[in-house]
């Protein structure tokens, strides 16, 4: 096994709460950009084998010019390589043609192992990872609580709801990492530096890929066009009718309160 | 291909261990209801597996008008390559205009890889499906189609809501989060047309091999069954103090559970979480009692019918989807509330 590659995604911060326009649609540029944490996860592990093996890891994501942050982010904890996927015509896309992107951008590299993050915290789909692995023709192990390496193939922890399967593989494959895989290292103080330093030959160590570097890709699988499933209507979630809130100055109040409610209700 | 040859509503029959899992009953109850507003009124049940035909009348009462069998040895436990060649063979074959997959560990890694084969759109997640037009309002110059899937989910952890529809392929697909559609009330006695199908399997390199099985057992209830949830947060303090939790689920019969800050923090286990990245619950009563209310948590809770919510803080933002709250000390008002209602429940009797 020689190559691992990881595909990121930068996704709008949803921890530090979430901010909205005055108009009341969500206000992404107020959020922060961060890399999402199923992927970073996936790449953790990547990040071990190459600890242990020595590897090549290589980032890949797909979004606006300004992911790039996410690849130096990557780099700076150690990934070797950053691939940033990046054009207007790929816009708009849905997973089908996001994973008809990436598997065009996978086909120029050489790779023993992919793996994905399981969902991002924008979408929460989980499609494209799965999907990937049927365009390129590859197994996949979906939601990865561990990934070990047995010779030629991988053998990975695969959680369902109530078990989990050990599962093995044959490489190539493509994994999907959960959150709970590991707990992803920080970057370095070298590695930031070094991840905004040339290569030796002069070259960034992130390179800018564009629809025409995509492999056996067709004009009608990528972008707005290329999207199968259509946005019919969206909206900011309407919070559900508020009810009513009370504080009381004693305890028993508290209790008769809803006491009351639930025998009005005819709960009790 | 021409979109009308594709008919009827189809459901995939998930099954682990030779039984059914509730989440294809649920998908039968709304693909019945999908199916009353189409021309082609019958609905199929998929049912992928080994040995499974002995589930073939739980299908039919629970709303399956058939339902096609594809039963193999290879198909014993879950694998991705064997059951995404099965379902997107009987795809293939009987050409359905709608297909249902549960939002589980298996449908959400089943369903992308039989929706990129089959080269057609796949919504994630949906907690509403409904036959309508799109575009929604017709516009001038462009096509407005009807009898369209119509697949609302939540997006971004649940802060918004976007209806999504598939209009120039087939199947429509849809993965379904699990305890969200209704069962029918199973009809006694019911029965399905049967149609078994065989596509063949040929082991290839897609083939994974299924080295150990390790059953996480678990005693607790399942959260998604309860009619009544006491559910606390990280607000109830400590692992000891849930037994307050306890005591008020015991004498209303109801279950405990709770937010994701408490399976983090180690104090209760995943099985009993509630939330986006939990359980999808909806119990004709829930008490939120120390949990803040992140929209994480409101996502997997908001459709309870009756919801009461006890927290300190009172710009929690739990309130803002209370029915009932009251703002106050848990540990003060809990004890006297199961006391109470333990006295009005005796004198009931």
């Amino acid at each position: 096994m020689k190559n691992v590659v990881v595909c990121v995604k930068q996704v709008p911060d949803t921890k530090g709460g979430v901010k909205f326009k005055p108009d009341g649609t969500l206000d992404r540029a107020a959020m922060l950009a961060i890399m999402n944490p199923d992927d970073k996860a996936g790449l953790e592990a990547a990040l071990r084998l190459k600890d242990e093996y020595g590897v090549k890891v290589t980032v890949v994501t797909m979004g606006l010019p300004k992911a790039d942050a996410v690849l130096r982010e990557a780099l700076a904890m150690g990934a070797d390589e950053g691939i940033l996927v990046t054009d207007r015509v790929l816009g708009g896309a849905d997973t089908w043609a996001t994973s008809t992107t990436l598997a065009g951008a996978l086909r120029n590299l050489d790779y023993d192992l992919i793996i994905t993050g399981r969902q991002a915290i924008d979408g929460d789909t989980a499609q494209v990872g799965p999907q990937i692995s049927e365009h390129l023709g590859l197994p996949v192990i979906s939601y990865a609580e561990d990934i070990k390496i047995d010779g030629d193939s991988v053998v990975v922890k695969r959680q369902f709801e109530d078990r989990y399967h050990m599962v093995k593989a044959k490489m190539p494959c493509l994994v999907t990492a959960l959150s709970e895989l590991n707990e992803p290292r920080y970057m370095t103080p070298g590695g930031i530096f070094g991840a905004f330093e040339k290569n030796e030959d002069g070259s960034d160590k992130v390179i800018v890929w564009g629809r025409v570097d995509l492999k056996d890709v067709d004009d009608s699988n990528i972008g707005l066009k290329g999207s199968p499933t259509v946005i019919a209507k969206a909206s900011d979630k309407v919070a559900k009718g508020k009810g009513e809130t009370k504080q009381f100055d004693t305890p028993d109040e508290s209790v008769d309160y809803i006491l009351g409610k639930l025998k009005e209700k005819h709960v009790i | 291909m021409s979109l009308e040859e594709y008919k009827g509503v189809y459901i995939f029959a998930q099954q682990v261990d030779n039984e059914l899992s509730n989440i294809a009953l649920e998908l039968l109850g709304k693909a019945k209801d999908l199916a009353s507003s189409l021309e082609e009124k019958k609905v199929t049940a998929v049912l992928v597996g080994s040995d499974v035909k002995g589930l073939v009348d739980q299908l039919a009462e629970y709303g399956a008008d058939k339902v096609i069998v594809v039963d193999d040895p290879e198909l014993k436990d879950y694998r991705t390559e064997p059951y995404a060649h099965a379902l997107a063979s009987v795809v293939n074959e009987f050409k359905p205009e709608i297909l249902l997959v549960g939002a589980t560990a298996i449908g959400r890694d089943l369903g992308p890889r039989v929706s990129a084969r089959l080269h057609t759109g796949l919504t994630a997640d949906c907690t509403q499906l409904e036959i309508g037009d799109f575009p929604l309002i017709a516009m001038p110059g462009k096509e407005q189609k009807h009898n369209q899937l119509l697949m609302t989910r939540p997006a971004f952890g649940g802060n918004t809501i976007a209806t999504i529809a598939c209009p120039d392929y087939r199947p429509q697909m849809a993965t379904v989060r699990p305890g969200v559609m209704q069962k029918i009330d199973p009809i006694k006695g019911a029965k399905a047309e049967v149609i078994e199908f065989n596509p063949g399997f040929q082991k290839n390199d897609c083939y994974t091999e299924i080295l150990e099985i390790v059953r996480e057992v678990s005693d607790v209830a399942d959260i998604q069954d309860a009619k009544i949830l006491v559910s606390g947060g990280r607000g109830v303090g400590s692992p000891e103090n849930f037994k307050l939790l306890d005591d008020l689920a015991e004498v209303l019969h109801g279950t405990v559970s709770c937010s994701r800050a408490v399976v983090d923090a180690g104090w209760k286990p995943k099985d009993l979480q509630v939330g986006q990245t939990g359980k999808t619950v909806r119990p004709q009563l829930y008490f939120a009692i120390g949990i803040s209310g992140a929209i994480q948590h409101v996502a997997g809770m908001e459709e309870s019918d009756i919801i009461v919510a006890i927290n300190k803080d009172p710009n929690a933002p739990i309130f803002d989807v209370a029915d009932y709250g009251v703002v106050g000390d848990l540990n003060k008002i809990l004890p006297e509330l199961t006391k109470k209602i333990a006295e009005a429940l005796a004198e009931k009797k």
